[in-house]
């Protein structure tokens, strides 16, 4: 581990558990605990924590902090209630994605985004030169960590380590929805494509919360998991299915973009309004690996019986469907089968629509 | 790390052979090998009766985080490969020196095995990329 890493208030606890670490975006973190297989396995079925605090929490606060939020994103936050989430893009002038976001609404004038490790400074710097113009405070919240407890049991779990008026409230919570205790804030959201909550609490208290979860028998689950369950989940990964030279349009992501009402003059609406309708010529596509072989990010996918091909953004192995998975962008109307070029080899896939998988169920056949 | 076996023999790219009764030299790869590579998936065992030079990449493990070449340590015929990795790829994970071995070798010169490094010296070059 190199001196510039960044830690989670939970690192020891990870490495006396067996972690075996990765460096990601400059973070020192679990990639796993013996077996990602395992990992993924307890999240479909049961329930599994992940620490996720290298992400970043930032607070927007002010009595423009609505305004300012509508201006900064694609979504539009003036469509959520307090206590309501919502993911959203935050893109360039150019319409490019700068990153990707869930936004919570806690009150009025009070709200919190959840944005990437990797995008921590970069985004801080985006939104600070933003919200110049709006009477806002931005804060990053280092001093809270971040548990997302994911899987069809999170509920019931999560709830018998809560005083029971807070674990009935939790249970109660619909998806996308999110309460305040105190300096904790439970929101019923996730990257699994499980039922599930993420969890901020203060730093000082989050090995309590994650030893509680460990003694109720909740797997401890690394980043590998992660990735293969957001994947199966067909959830985008932000650096590989799109970063700041691609937009929603082109990334599956258009029902993310509030067009309605017009007068809304978010950053990247014009770039973005020019790209639709000149028509955007890609998108997204999940694939399904018709062979033995591993879709991995960067392969070259030809289009079968004509000119034409893409580019694999995420690809890895699918413990649900048996065989490997991925998305690529690829022109419009692929066809029904692809060809991917995995090292010597060329491989066939079929082209699907994602989701893989959501609540433990095979959403398209793997035949 | 788990006690490396002293009656095997290791190449540099994390391959260890043992020379058997009946002449013929079994392959697979190391627990150190398995550990950094992570569950495996999927394992393309060699073609029989391929010729192989030692260093020639005959044999392809991918596990949930990348694939890996499997480098033949001696020259020779590959005249067995274990079928059961077809459905149990996860036996490298959980046994790499037994149920879990890859491929067996007809050796030019069987003798050439011992050109490989000893367990002592695979422990200690293992040390040394650790430190890297």
């Amino acid at each position: 581990m190199s001196s510039a890493q960044q830690q989670t208030p939970l690192n020891a606890l990870h490495r006396a558990a067996g972690a075996r670490m990765i460096d990601f975006s400059a973070w020192d973190m679990p990639l796993h605990y013996g077996s990602q297989l395992r990992e993924h396995a307890a999240v479909r079925s049961a329930c599994g924590v992940f620490d996720v605090s290298h992400m970043g929490l930032v607070d927007v606060a002010g009595d423009q902090a609505e305004a300012f939020l509508r201006r900064l994103l694609a979504n539009d936050v003036a469509r959520l209630d307090d206590g309501r989430a919502l993911y959203s893009c935050m893109l360039n002038v150019r319409g490019g994605v700068l990153d990707d976001l869930i936004v919570y609404r806690l009150q009025q004038d009070r709200f919190r985004c959840v944005i990437n490790a990797a995008n921590r400074a970069s985004d801080m710097d985006w939104m600070l030169t933003q919200g110049a113009d709006f009477n806002v405070h931005l804060r990053l919240r280092d001093d809270l960590g971040l548990l997302a407890v994911q899987g069809p049991q999170a509920a019931d779990v999560l709830a018998s380590l809560l005083e029971s008026d807070l674990g009935d409230a939790l249970r109660g919570l619909e998806p996308f929805g999110c309460l305040e205790r105190g300096a904790w804030l439970l929101g019923r959201t996730g990257y699994t494509g499980e039922d599930g909550f993420e969890v901020a609490v203060p730093a000082a208290q989050l090995a309590g919360l994650w030893q509680g979860l460990m003694n109720a028998g909740v797997a401890p689950c690394g980043l590998g998991a992660r990735d293969s369950l957001r994947l199966e989940a067909g959830m985008h990964l932000y650096g590989q299915d799109m970063d700041a030279s691609t937009s929603p349009l082109v990334s599956r992501l258009g029902w993310t973009v509030a067009w309605q009402p017009e007068t809304r003059d978010f950053i990247g609406r014009q770039a973005l309004a020019t790209e639709r309708e000149a028509g955007p010529d890609r998108n997204l596509f999940g694939l399904v690996l018709q062979a033995r072989g591993m879709l991995r990010q960067g392969q070259a996918v030809a289009l079968t019986g004509r000119d034409g091909g893409g580019v694999v953004t995420s690809g890895g192995y699918s413990p649900q469907l048996g065989c490997s998975i991925g998305l690529a962008r690829l022109p419009l109307e692929p066809g029904e089968t692809v060809v991917v070029q995995s090292r010597q080899r060329l491989l066939e896939a079929r082209v699907v629509r994602p989701p893989f998988v959501r609540h433990g169920r095979v959403l398209v056949s793997s035949e | 790390m788990s006690e490396l076996p002293t009656e095997l023999r290791y190449a540099s790219s994390h391959e260890w052979a043992r020379l058997d009764d009946d002449g013929l030299i079994t392959v697979g790869i190391t627990d150190h090998a398995q550990e950094a590579l992570g569950d495996l998936v999927f394992v393309e065992t060699p073609s029989l009766d391929a010729d192989v030079e030692a260093g020639d990449a005959c044999a392809v493990v991918e596990s949930v985080k990348a694939a890996s070449d499997i480098y033949a340590p001696v020259s020779g015929v590959v005249v067995d490969a274990n079928g059961r990795l077809t459905d149990e790829p996860e036996l490298v994970n959980t046994d790499p020196y037994g149920d879990g071995w890859i491929m067996r070798i007809k050796a030019e010169d069987p003798d050439l095995i011992e050109e490989l490094m000893s367990a002592e010296d695979y422990e200690h070059m293992l040390a040394e990329e650790e430190d890297d």
